[in-house]
């Protein structure tokens, strides 16, 4: 239960649960992720209904500053993906949230700051 | 784009599959995601991204229009967070040695 949910475990899963192989399946898989990062990566949003969707924000650069050495650092301007949870997702995590989290199984440091993602978790 | 443009894709570029079976496939996939997430465990998509599912505690807040203050409730979110070659590929870059 407190594993985290991998791509291959992805692949696994679904190769039972629609009774195809594992090899058709990593096939599919790939071929979702590898759909939608293109259409990102053309500037395109994604909307799949219940899931949630993407959208690419652009931020312009700035003049930052090293907080150790006080150094300004030129902060190019950059893209990224934001992600905001669909209305039946939302709800299916809410509904769960009397449950405690299950410990993390790795050391990621994925999920340890909110400091790189505009700060609005939810509009 | 929409999830029927992506399962479009799919029965275009992974051939031998009805179109049925190509959105059979393609809706298990996101429901697996969204159950796993709905279990609070953490999804790790290489080469794409994580989502992570965080509690977030009851904190003070203000009404951004009336600057009235306000409890905000805590509740349980879902983080995306782009995988570095996600990043690339969106800005045009090339993609880091390795991923995560």
């Amino acid at each position: 239960m407190a594993k985290a949910m991998t791509k291959s475990k992805l692949v696994e899963t679904i190769a039972e649960r629609t009774n195809i192989t594992k090899s058709r399946a990593e096939e599919v898989v790939n071929t979702i992720f590898d759909t939608m990062a293109d259409a990102m990566s053309r500037g395109e949003g994604i909307e799949i209904r219940g899931f949630g969707s993407f959208t690419i924000r652009s931020y312009e650069g700035y003049t930052g500053r090293n907080p150790k050495t006080n150094t300004p650092v030129e902060v190019k301007p950059k893209k990224l993906p934001f992600f905001k949870v669909g209305k039946d997702l939302k709800d299916l995590v809410a509904s769960k949230a009397h449950i405690p989290l299950p410990e993390d199984d790795d050391d990621d440091d994925d999920d340890k700051s909110d400091d790189n993602d505009g700060g609005d978790d939810e509009l | 784009m929409t999830k029927q443009e992506i399962i479009e894709s799919v029965y275009a570029k992974v051939g031998g599959f009805s179109k049925k079976e190509a959105q059979d496939i393609v809706e298990a996939i996101f429901e697996t995601m969204k159950e796993t997430l709905a279990n609070g465990r953490k999804l790790k998509l290489s080469g794409f991204g994580n989502f992570v599912v965080r509690d977030k505690g009851k904190r003070p807040g203000l009404n951004p229009r009336t600057k009235e203050k306000i409890v905000l409730d805590a509740r349980r979110v879902v983080r995306f967070r782009p995988s570095p070659v996600l990043k690339a590929m969106i800005n045009g870059e090339k993609a880091p040695d390795s991923d995560e």
